[in-house]
């Protein structure tokens, strides 16, 4: 028989441990999801760095040191499998002043302890060949050569859709409102949606995991968000950065990080603001926080595009567990319960080796699952652009599908073939509600220059079309966010909206 | 498609269809392409009225004035495509670019001797004005939610705060209003309205809708979608003044907060752009810096009336014509417009005396009883006022240019 798992929550953490286990025989793995997609939580809002594993202390919290190593050269190998655009600049720790060189000196040590290769030292005469826009009167800085950047908000339905290729069932818009012990033994989920039934329940629940914990009757953490804001410039604004450049580690900033995000736009942010405990849908912007960025950021570099040029502010919030410790843990009581909670920066890195942790060392050894591999078992996603292919194939594609010739999105040259795949593929994945976040998430559409002013309601239009519901009705990211109120004429007449 | 064309227009716009009508009446060939899937651009989602007085002497609706545009462009059975998007365009040599051009029937190369750019503006959002807080549903550019409404069919919402009084602002908030919305209110951050009095008469007052001045709306609160604004007084610097804040509940916030020219493909090809307009640097001929690359209309710099953007294209096309007809603009002597004392901004920005050529412009400060001066050429025009909503229009004959040695000032000065 085989073993049933569900997995609560479809973040990138959720979604890299449903990959992992569709490369194994014999399971029944439930991807359980609230959201009307995967990756609408803290996924999608973070600084995107694929980060080197240098600034974690082996002895303090010798899990995330390890797994965030290991996670980066994952993610080398799962970004190009999956098709998620990744580019690996390299990182600068930027000792602004001559005693900041100190700093950079303990994570050297570090870098050592963790075994992350390349990193040294560099002067400051080094640090502005690696990166001309650094501030010049910088005393030096720490390379760390194996740090990448990657379109972030992608990578959770990337795995995703990956997973159900495999096998995984997706349900989104399914929210756990309750987890069945018996016996000292998990039983499955309770759900909005109904009883799944499982042996085995992981937590990979976010900001939200010692909500899931404590149903489970494990409640001796609370998870508390911490803000982080930025700015985002148009992808044409200069001056950029070529590396990730950061500034070392203060008491009390870990600072503020200015790169070229994947899209060539520069970011800048985020701050860290904690938050009380029930703030964890508090996502919104404020003028202090965007401030302190600003002011960061100007010191890390010589230049920043002019304020004009900025596209988009938004704000993420960290998933922040007691004393910064990565909960991921198996229980004897219940047994079957697994936590991944509590997980924070660097968490998008290790990811992939996160769940390849819980897969080999909870779920085979400590749990005692056998499992084998696959004979058959299909890493890739098949995903691909329009503008990024070469020109006969290009002109292939349009000659199959007039629509691959509508240019839909101007800011980054997204077709109307590329939409329109995009929703095949996520109705496929077991998307119920195709949204315009989930068109984004995948696409990129709406977040150019114009953000969305010109195209929105084109897209729009396009999943009324493709999905057969009312232009009204279709939403941003699900009930209560719809893009409209009803057609204008019912409305004006007092009648009732058809649905 | 041919392979070679005199000139290519991009954009199917007011100054985009003017100019390939102008074009083809002068004898050139052109092609025509527009991005949407029909022509007749930001007219074809107005339904009010207030378009074509200078041009067809008439009050005509949006709709009705470039319905008569594209039955001329009809008539003269110029080619077009429309669902049509130029990639790139590339000045292969001066006396002609290569524009790559995305179809429904293929991806082609066009060789063209000269270009017109006629893209139109993209309209600022709320991350470019200093709005905080949520990133929830209910938020509209003014041009979205026109389209919407007026194209689509369907209503944005029902509680509606509007930032920004210029005309575009004024007329949704009448438009809002009578599609049976409730809007509690128009902010703007500047001490006088941004459009013109008749419409906040017509448009605010008539329907008894609120409007602030010197008011910013600084934050953007709710859940899911819209529920409140945050709207605080600013000071004369234009910055929020803490402690007078104020909520307004809403369920929607329509944003007319100004246009900016869209040049993502221009600019790829190398022009020069004016940080006050935000458009290309032009010559009289409105040709870019770069040779036989021409731009029009919204592109060029944002117009309160399309009777301007007409004009312009037809100037555009005009200028196409001189360059094709002889292999390239003559060498000419230039002068410079420099922008004098309330003068803001002012298009073309290099003046020739070969050719009669109109001015736009605007002032930084509204004023009453002003002369416009041209001091080098001994030029000047009473104006009872002046404001930075109304774009001044003048012309200048070659003769008076050929007045000037170097530059050529415009001024606002008091008149005495
Ligand atoms: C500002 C910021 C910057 C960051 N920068 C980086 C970086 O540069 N590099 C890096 O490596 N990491 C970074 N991180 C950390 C990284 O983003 C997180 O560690 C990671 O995204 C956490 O993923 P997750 O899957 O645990 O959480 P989530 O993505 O939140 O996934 C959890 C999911 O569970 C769902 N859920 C919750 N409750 C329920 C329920 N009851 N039923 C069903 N579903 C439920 C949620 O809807 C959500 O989708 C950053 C984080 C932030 C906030
Ligand atoms: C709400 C509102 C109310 C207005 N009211 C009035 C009024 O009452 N009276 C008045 O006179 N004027 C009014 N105007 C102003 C007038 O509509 C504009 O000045 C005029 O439309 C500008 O014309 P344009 O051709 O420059 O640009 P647009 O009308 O914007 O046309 C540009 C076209 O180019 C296309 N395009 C863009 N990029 C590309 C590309 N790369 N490839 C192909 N095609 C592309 C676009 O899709 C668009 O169709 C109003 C404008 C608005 C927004």
């Amino acid at each position: 028989m085989k073993t049933r798992i569900a997995i609560i929550g479809a973040g990138v953490v959720g979604a890299s441990i449903a990959r992992v286990l569709s490369q194994y025989n014999g399971l029944e793995v439930h991807l359980i999801e609230r959201n009307v997609d995967a990756g609408m939580g803290v996924s999608k809002a973070n600084t995107g760095i694929i980060h080197p594993g240098h600034e974690d202390d082996p002895e303090k919290y010798p899990l995330r040191a390890k797994l965030c190593v290991e996670g980066n050269k994952l993610w080398y190998q799962w970004t190009k499998e999956l098709g998620i655009p990744a580019k690996w600049p390299g990182e600068l720790m930027v000792a602004l002043e001559e005693e900041d060189m100190k700093v950079a000196e303990y994570y050297l040590e570090l870098a050592q302890k963790n075994g992350v290769p390349g990193v040294r030292l560099v002067d400051r005469e080094e640090l502005l060949r690696l990166e001309p826009n650094a501030n010049p009167n910088a005393a030096g800085a720490l390379w760390a050569p194996t740090a990448g950047v990657m379109s972030s908000p992608m990578a959770a339905v990337a795995l995703t859709e990956n997973a159900v290729d495999n096998g995984v069932k997706f349900h989104p818009e399914t929210e756990v409102r309750g987890i069945k012990v018996k016996n000292g033994e998990v039983k499955g989920v309770e759900t909005n949606q109904g009883f799944i039934e499982t042996d085995i329940v992981i937590n990979a629940a976010g900001l939200y995991a010692d909500r899931i914990s404590a149903m489970a009757g494990i409640d001796h953490f609370t998870i508390r968000p911490r803000k982080g804001e930025y700015y985002i410039f148009d992808d044409d604004a200069g001056p950029k950065v070529r590396r990730i450049v950061h500034q070392t580690p203060t008491p009390t900033t870990k600072g503020v990080y200015v790169i070229t995000e994947m899209n060539d736009g520069v970011m800048i942010g985020p701050t860290a603001e904690d938050l009380p405990e029930d703030a964890k849908d508090d996502t919104s912007t404020t003028k202090e926080g965007l401030e302190f960025v600003w002011e960061m950021a100007k010191k890390l570099v010589n230049g920043l595009p002019p304020k004009s040029r900025v596209i988009r502010t938004f704000a993420g919030l960290r998933p922040e567990p007691p004393d910064g410790r990565w909960i991921i843990e198996a229980y004897d009581d219940p047994w079957g319960f697994v936590n991944v909670a509590g997980i924070r920066s660097p968490g998008l890195t290790a990811a992939p080796a996160i769940a390849y942790y819980v897969v080999e060392e909870l779920i085979m050894d400590k749990l005692d699952v056998k499992l084998t591999k696959k004979s058959h078992w299909n890493p890739y996603r098949d995903a691909f652009w329009f503008k990024a292919l070469p020109r006969e194939k290009q002109a292939e594609l349009i000659k199959r599908n007039p629509a691959y010739g509508r240019i839909i999105c101007m800011c980054r040259t997204i077709t109307e073939g590329d939409i329109v795949d995009i929703i095949h593929r996520m109705k496929r994945m077991g998307v119920k509600t195709i949204s315009l976040d989930g068109v984004k998430l995948r696409s990129g559409v709406m977040s150019g220059t114009c953000q969305g002013s010109y195209c929105r309601v084109r897209i729009a239009n396009i999943i009324a079309r493709e999905t057969g519901i009312p232009l009204w009705k279709v939403s941003i990211k699900g009930e209560g966010t719809e893009y409209g109120i009803g057609d204008i004429k019912v409305l004006l007449r007092g009648e009732k909206n058809a649905e | 498609m041919r392979s070679e064309y005199d000139t290519v227009v991009i954009g199917g716009g007011p100054a985009g269809l003017a100019a390939a009508i102008k074009a083809k009446e002068l004898g050139m060939s052109v092609l025509l392409i527009e991005n949407r899937e029909f022509l007749g651009g930001i007219p074809m989602q107005c339904v009010h009225p207030g378009f074509g007085l200078h041009y067809f002497k008439e009050d005509l609706t949006g709709t009705e004035f470039i319905h008569r545009i594209i039955e001329r462009f009809r008539e003269l059975d110029i080619e077009y495509y429309t669902n049509a998007h130029v990639l790139e365009i590339v000045p292969y040599s001066y006396r002609h670019k290569i524009l790559r051009v995305v179809t429904e029937e293929g991806i082609f190369e066009v060789r063209a001797k000269t270009v017109i750019y006629a893209t139109g503006a993209r309209e600022r959002h709320t991350f470019e004005i200093g709005i905080t807080g949520h990133r929830v549903a209910g938020i509209y550019t003014a041009g979205e939610a026109q389209t919407m409404m007026d194209i689509y069919g369907i209503m944005p919402g029902r509680e509606i705060v509007i930032v920004g009084s210029g005309d575009v602002g004024l007329i949704m908030a009448r438009r809002f209003t009578l599609e049976g919305a409730h809007v509690k209110a128009v902010i703007e951050l500047m001490p006088y309205p941004g459009g013109l009095t008749r419409n906040v008469v017509q448009c605010l007052e008539d329907f008894g809708i609120p409007l602030y001045l010197s008011h910013a709306v600084t934050r953007v609160e709710g859940k899911k979608r819209v529920e409140r604004v945050i709207v605080t007084k600013v000071d004369e610097n234009l910055r929020p003044i803490p402690g007078t804040e104020e909520s307004i509940e809403c369920d929607t916030v329509v944003l007319a907060a100004g246009l900016v020219p869209y040049l993502k493909v221009i600019e790829k090809a190398g022009v020069k752009i004016d940080p006050a307009t935000k458009g290309p640097v032009v010559n009289g001929y409105l040709e870019t810096s770069v040779p036989g690359i021409f731009v029009a209309g919204n592109a060029l710099v944002i117009n309160d009336l399309v009777d301007y953007v007409v004009e312009q294209g037809e100037e555009a096309a005009e200028g196409a014509y001189e360059f094709v007809k002889n292999g390239g603009l003559p060498a000419l002597k230039w002068r410079k417009l420099v922008k004098g004392r309330n003068i803001r901004l002012a298009v073309p920005h290099y003046l020739a005396d070969t050719k009669d050529v109109t001015i736009y412009a605007r002032v930084a400060e509204p004023e009453e009883n002003v002369k416009l001066r041209f001091p080098e050429i001994g030029k000047e025009i009473r104006l009872p006022f002046v404001r930075p909503s109304e774009m001044i229009r003048v012309k200048l004959r070659g003769d008076e240019i050929a007045r000037a040695e170097g530059r050529i000032t415009m001024e606002v000065v008091r008149d005495e």
